[in-house]
């Protein structure tokens, strides 16, 4: 189901021809989600979709754009105004064997819908003693978009990790979001998918195995973005393109960094990310949310639980300020981390290897 | 300006005349007419805004917040159990008897379990005494495709479609053979095979469940409704007013049943809203809705079947407020005396006892006597003590169950934590009580 992929440097005229020609290899992060959720609308009828805007206006983000036009409204459902409201609803329709994705225009909304998510989504299956399974799926853009301030820019990801029950996804690039966003509508358990609306815009080369309509990525398993020796670097969503660029800037200087694009905030793919500190010897844990037990946190002790005799330095943790979102642009910049945060954390990291003999 | 001076002028001349008599204000208007021909579209009496129609009227009318009369309540039974009318769904003996049956099994289950949790033999339980005929009467009014989404005072259906006194007594006691795997507190029951959703202890969180519940039921064009039970507290949460609304926006075949018993734990519904009860917000929401006797056997059973053929036949939504009163306290972490008068508690239980109104019914019939009375009572007792008895000896669940059922498969992290319980138990056997089973 491949739409016209535009190539900004190539004239319109063209297009079309050169699109099926080039055999789709870029897609954005919007076209994933959105192809992701019409195949799998298309291949299963218990799929529907809730939510604000979902439907006439096409999706607030664009995201469902044409869904409503081709399943119509009984499987793209425009709800009122109340998160609590359609997240309660769609877990009862999960309850009684449909498969809902249900979409908060952002995650920060979600809090007013979150009782649905963890009393009667996460901790059913388990309360009823297996009898009622919620194959539901929670979406929407997460974390700091751009100039919108406090109450549209917190990243929830730590929240909804802590809550057994859930599993919380974060993909970073067009592959990761067709196939963990199938992956999840096909599971059974309530899945916390969280998108970055800064993301939705950007384009990734995809292969042909992920354009195929039953392509899936495994729920739990981390993806090494890039290979490295000298230092590990977590990261999910949009720190995963910030990383990559830190560790373009620290080749430069000699620092091979192993990348690593969580994907999978719960289940956390610990054996991944400790095999590669144990290569590495240091880590550089990064994220865009508040830092106090955070994501950070729970991979820091993760390491210290399984590797500690491996690591070299302390464990570096970069994150957001400790504050609200400021609005005002200068502000708002030095609030979340930025490329050259995660380099300066790499070098201490690295620094601190130096034996002290070497001063004397 | 013109249009601005006749504006001015109507507004000096209402001033003057308020100074006299606000009465006089819309006199003031009709006498002054220069100002309506300037306004455009004075002259129109209807308007086509969004959501329809509306007629414009000159007088400000405030909608009362209450009307003269409450919207009256529908009976069948007087509380001498004698037939009001003809206005109900005929019930055969068969199915009376049946209802009769249920509701003193319901009240004696009650009376037990509540003295076993005051011997300390289970550590919570609350009772639905005075309610017995909403539960069973409901009940019997669906069918078992019906999708039933509990508060915690509704274990009536459960009994009504066959869950059984010794499954009540294993969820109680959290034994292993307790289908809730010793998951949940007493009386969070729920069973997949009668379509009864389980008990969540977070009030009206079900309410847009059976909501979603009932949509999934209209997608498969199944012959059948959801329903929904809960309290006049319940009513306050945000849930419920989410729920109706979309149930009236989505049309969904959901029946929503108002238990409006007076009072939510220590809260007398004159603290918990001031509109004439539960009822009255049907229609704010765009939802059918009807007043019954909650201690009326026959009127619930009634309301509830007509309500289940609207919401099926037609695909809406209806919303039915039984008034009813809590004889027993909130639970039996609550002692109602101390914010009740003990008087009127007693008037409840004794003169408007819903069975007891029944019985009259039933015996009056022909169907029932004192000799089946007792019988009943006597092998009802009989049948909980031993069911009590036996819970209460089995086996608590294995540890594998700690582990079990938080995802559809076991992730590795939750089968390594397992493993180590277990190994530590083996290891540590002194530490642990015995009836820890690996």
């Amino acid at each position: 189901m491949l739409r016209a992929i535009r190539h900004k440097s190539i004239h319109p005229a063209f297009c079309a021809f050169r699109a099926f020609s080039s055999a789709a290899k870029e897609m954005t992060v919007r076209d994933a989600l959105n192809s992701a959720l019409d195949e799998e609308m298309s291949a299963d009828p218990k799929v529907f979709l809730m939510g604000e805007e979902v439907g006439e206006y096409q999706g607030a983000y664009k995201i469902t754009k044409g869904l409503l036009d081709k399943y119509g409204p009984e499987r793209v459902l425009d709800t009122p105004i109340t998160e609590a409201g359609f997240a309660g609803i769609g877990v009862g329709a999960a309850y009684y064997g449909l498969r809902p994705v249900v979409e908060f225009m952002t995650f920060n909304f979600s809090m007013q819908a979150i009782d649905h998510i963890i009393n009667s989504a996460a901790k059913s299956y388990y309360m009823s003693a297996g009898q009622i399974s919620v194959p539901i799926v929670f979406r929407g853009p997460n974390g700091a978009a751009a100039g919108v301030g406090a109450q549209h820019s917190q990243c929830y990801a730590a929240w909804f990790a802590a809550c057994p029950g859930l599993k919380v996804l974060t993909p970073y690039s067009s592959e990761d979001a067709r196939g963990l966003l199938k992956a999840a509508i096909r599971d059974p358990d309530p899945v916390v998918f969280l998108e970055n609306e800064l993301l939705y815009g950007e384009l990734f080369p995809v292969s042909a195995e992920v354009l195929d309509s039953s392509f899936c990525l495994p729920i739990g398993k981390a993806k090494i973005e890039r290979e490295g020796k000298d230092v590990t670097i977590t990261a999910y969503s949009k720190m995963v393109g910030y990383a990559l660029k830190a560790a373009d800037i620290l080749a430069k200087e000699g620092i091979s960094a192993e990348v690593i694009n969580l994907r999978s905030i719960r289940p956390l793919d610990r054996s991944t990310i400790n095999a590669s500190v144990r290569k590495t010897n240091r880590l550089v844990t990064v994220e865009e949310s508040f830092p106090q037990h955070g994501v950070g946190a729970e991979i820091c002790t993760s390491v210290v639980e399984e590797s500690f005799g491996y690591l070299d330095a302390p464990v570096e943790r970069i994150a957001g300020a400790d504050v609200p979102m400021p609005y005002a642009a200068n502000l708002e910049r030095m609030a979340v981390p930025q490329v050259e945060d995660i380099v300066r954390a790499a070098k201490r990291t690295c620094h601190r290897s130096v034996p002290l003999a070497a001063t004397a | 300006m013109w249009k601005s001076n006749t504006i001015f002028n109507h507004f000096k001349s209402r001033l003057n005349f308020s100074l006299l008599s606000s009465r006089r204000f819309a006199s003031t208007i009709a006498q002054n007419p220069s100002t309506f021909n300037s306004i455009p579209h004075a002259n129109q009496q209807v308007i086509d805004f969004p959501g329809g129609t509306v007629k414009f009227i000159p007088e400000m009318r405030f909608i009362s917040e209450s009307s003269q009369e409450r919207i009256p309540c529908y009976r069948v039974l007087d509380d001498d159990g004698q037939l009001l009318a003809n206005n109900f769904v005929q019930v055969s003996e068969e199915v009376a008897v049946r209802m009769y049956n249920n509701m003193v099994t319901l009240q004696i289950m009650d009376t037990i379990f509540y003295e076993v949790q005051r011997q300390g033999r289970i550590s919570f339980y609350a009772t639905t005494i005075g309610e017995e005929a909403i539960n069973i009467a409901s009940a019997a009014a669906l069918t078992m495709d019906d999708v039933i989404f509990p508060q915690y005072r509704e274990p009536g259906p459960l009994l009504w479609r066959g869950f059984t006194l010794q499954e009540i007594a294993n969820q109680c006691f959290s034994n292993k053979y307790d289908n809730g795997k010793g998951r949940q507190m007493p009386i969070h029951y729920g069973s997949n095979k009668h379509n009864y959703f389980t008990v969540a202890s977070t009030v009206a969180t079900q309410v847009p469940h059976a909501v979603g519940a009932a949509y999934s039921l209209k997608m498969d064009k199944k012959d059948a409704c959801s329903i929904t039970y809960f309290g006049d507290g319940g009513s306050s949460e945000g849930d419920f007013h989410a729920a109706l609304n979309f149930a009236a926006v989505m049309e969904a075949p959901v029946i929503f049943l108002c238990r409006n018993n007076g009072w939510a734990i220590s809260t007398p519904t004159s603290d918990q809203f001031r509109s004439d009860g539960v009822v009255v917000k049907g229609q704010a929401y765009g939802v059918r809705s009807i007043r019954v006797d909650g201690n009326d056997a026959l009127a619930i059973y009634s309301a509830v079947q007509a309500a289940r053929e609207m919401a099926i036949n037609e695909e809406r939504p209806v919303l039915i407020e039984a008034l009813t009163y809590r004889v027993g306290h909130h639970s039996t972490s609550d002692d109602s005396t101390k914010y009740r008068p003990t008087n009127e508690i007693e008037w409840w239980r004794l003169a408007q006892d819903p069975v007891a109104r029944f019985r009259k019914w039933i015996e009056r019939n022909g169907w029932w006597n004192d000799i089946a009375e007792s019988e009943l009572r006597n092998s009802l007792r009989q049948q909980l003590l031993h069911s009590i008895q036996v819970a209460e000896n089995l086996e608590k669940p294995p540890i594998a169950d700690i582990f079990n059922d938080v995802y559809d498969v076991p992730p590795s992290s939750l089968r390594e934590q397992e493993q180590w319980v277990k190994d530590t138990i083996k290891k540590h056997p002194l530490d642990y009580p015995e009836n820890i089973s690996a």
